[in-house]
């Protein structure tokens, strides 16, 4: 057993939760289904680990078992992303008149992006 | 190659997977406001693609490159079409299928991990055999589990808890086993069986956990196996010595349990009353017994739709309060022509979200975005409640506990100190219902017996559709 790699890989792990809960804690809930869905499709990355034991040169789990293990992990990745996509696309603000009635919440970045968006 | 190349690649390799867990996390922190989520989400993917071209440089395609592309072209193809095809409204059991992929394959990466460490014949190191049968646990609970309540939420088996005698004792008894297992698998007893023990019961373990859980309680228990999920992919980090998939696992983990813990205060619930279902022992007393404050002999006052829509365009301000009954009838669309139509009319609409209201966080969210209502009339509870008494009318549309008063007055009450929506404060309430039966916890609301409460009975869709044309014909 390896101590000193264990440690910097805890040490990692421990980091990268600290990050992740500063991150999260600010999307607003608004947004909390896309986040789930966006973070659905970033455990997707067990499809590294999928790979990695399935093209070898004898994959221990055989041959279906391990393209199933790679298609598991695929469908995460690319479904999870393209859902999230679809569904963030449909957050729109409110139209230009409005905003300029109630006075902008988001500065000026929200008029200038609704511009394009107006509908 | 040498040693000295195979080094350089390892490390180009290493420092690719920096970059991509840079990428996640710049990707979630973009998602902080609805402006930049989608470039988020896009940053997101680049590092997916660094990783998996970095990983590429790792195998060993001569030996059997068309088992990775049949699984990554198959999955690719399936994974599109039914993120384009599905319906918004039935997002919930997406994402929890997705989920449930995600942690079926961790298990499965985690077991043939830890047969390549041939541990029949080998003292495998502690930390990798720890690691892989926690994975294998982890990752067969989620897979199980997600897909359970993928069946609840598409309606393929009923929604509503399944309960059981010594349903406890037999979910503690599976745990009892996968722990076994694991202590088996660290000190190599029979290590190979142990380790499949282990995943067995926990795959079991997720069928049975996710039985007693009802469909209003579905936000905690998404959330709760998307952070399973995380914590697989952070623990298959550990078994294959891979720092991308612990930093991504890690980031998903910490952001499930931070929605698992939002949705749990939201109810004002722990997670552990939601799993345990000690709410199904609480509900069935306060049914029976004095628990409502809803008097038996208390009177709702039926309205009209012309009354409804008179009350409405001559409102100042209307708050809509959607629940998941909206979702159910499809009436989201509706319920946007109908505030767009008061909103011609001078008339002030804006949106009261709850946390729990439907099926997973931000479930009414994304339906209302669907039906082109803008974000930002989309208000959250606390920011919604003080607007209430200045509400000329509370249109309540398939909510029902989330506006229960007794969760603010009434101890006896199964949902006392929920947090609601205070449209009882507001100048008149009107709730579209399909009927006076009580809503998914069977708790009576008193709500409906106020003066200033009316109803509206029949289906949401119907009734938004009526009020609509009754106020256009005003």
């Amino acid at each position: 057993m390896n101590y000193a790699h264990l440690l910097s890989e805890l040490t990692v792990f421990v980091l990268a939760v600290f990050v992740g809960v500063e991150v999260i804690s600010k999307v607003p809930p608004t947004l909390h289904t896309p986040l789930m869905s966006a973070t659905n499709a970033i455990h997707g990355i067990v499809l590294v680990g999928a790979l990695l034991i399935a093209v070898v040169a004898e994959p221990r789990l055989g041959p279906a078992l391990s393209i199933l293990t790679v298609f598991l992990a695929s469908l995460n990745v690319f479904g999870g992303y393209v859902v999230t996509q679809r569904m963030l696309a449909m957050f729109k603000p409110r139209p230009q008149a409005s905003i300029d009635a109630k006075g902008p919440k988001h500065d000026d970045m929200t008029i200038r992006l609704t511009e394009d968006w107006k509908p | 190659m040498d040693a000295t190349s195979t080094s350089t690649t390892q490390l180009l390799i290493d420092a690719a997977y920096i970059v991509t867990g840079v990428c996640f996390i710049v990707g979630l922190r973009l998602m902080n406001t609805p402006l930049t989520a989608r470039q988020g989400n896009i940053v997101s993917m680049i590092g997916m693609a660094i990783a998996l071209v970095a990983t590429g440089f790792q195998l060993d395609f001569a030996a059997s490159w068309w088992i990775g592309a049949i699984g990554l072209g198959a999955g690719a193809a399936v994974g599109i079409y039914f993120a384009r095809a599905v319906k918004m409204t039935a997002m919930p059991q997406m994402v929890a299928i997705f989920n449930g992929c995600g942690g079926g394959a961790a298990a499965m990466v985690a077991s043939a991990e830890y047969l390549r460490l041939d541990p029949a014949h080998t003292v495998v190191p502690l930390d990798l055999s720890i690691a892989s049968v926690l994975t294998a646990i982890i990752g067969s609970i989620s897979f199980t589990g997600s897909a359970m309540a993928f069946l609840k939420l598409q309606e393929l088996m009923t929604g509503r808890p399944i309960v059981y005698a010594g349903q406890q004792v037999v979910n503690a008894l599976l745990l009892l086993v996968a722990i076994a297992g694991l202590v088996c698998v660290a000190i190599g007893y029979m290590p190979v069986t142990a380790f499949f023990a282990s995943l067995g019961a926990a795959a079991l373990l997720g069928v049975l956990f996710v039985l007693p859980i009802g469909g209003a309680d579905m936000p905690v228990i998404i959330s709760l196996l998307n952070s399973f999920t995380g914590l697989a992919a952070a623990l298959t980090g550990f078994a294959l010595g891979n720092d991308v998939l612990i930093i991504a696992g890690a980031l998903v983990g910490a952001s499930g349990t931070l929605l698992t813990l939002m949705m749990g205060k939201a109810m004002n619930r722990s997670v552990a009353n939601v799993l345990f279902g000690a709410f199904g022992a609480v509900k069935k007393t306060a049914a029976g017994g004095s628990g409502s404050s809803l008097a038996a002999d208390a009177t709702v006052r039926e309205s009209s739709v012309d009354e409804v829509a008179t009350m409405l365009a001559g409102a100042e301000k209307v708050v809509v309060v959607p629940g998941y009954g909206m979702a159910v009838a499809q009436a989201q669309h509706s319920v946007r022509e109908l505030a767009d139509e008061l909103e011609r009319r001078g008339v002030e609409v804006k949106y009261a979200i709850h946390p729990v209201a439907g099926r997973m966080p931000g479930h009414m969210n994304v339906l209302l975005a669907e039906a082109n209502v803008p974000y930002t009339a989309l208000i959250d509870m606390e920011d919604i409640n003080p607007e209430f008494p200045t509400t000329t009318v509370a249109l309540v549309i398939g909510a029902n506990d989330v506006t229960n008063p007794d969760a603010r007055t009434n101890q006896s009450s199964p949902i006392y100190g929920m947090p609601i929506l205070d449209v009882d404060k507001a100048e008149h309430a009107v709730v579209l219902k399909r009927s006076m039966k009580p809503g998914f916890a069977g708790i009576d609301n008193p709500l409906y017996a106020l003066d200033n409460t009316t109803m509206l009975f029949g289906d949401a869709k119907a009734s938004v559709d009526k009020l609509l044309s009754a106020v256009k014909a005003l």
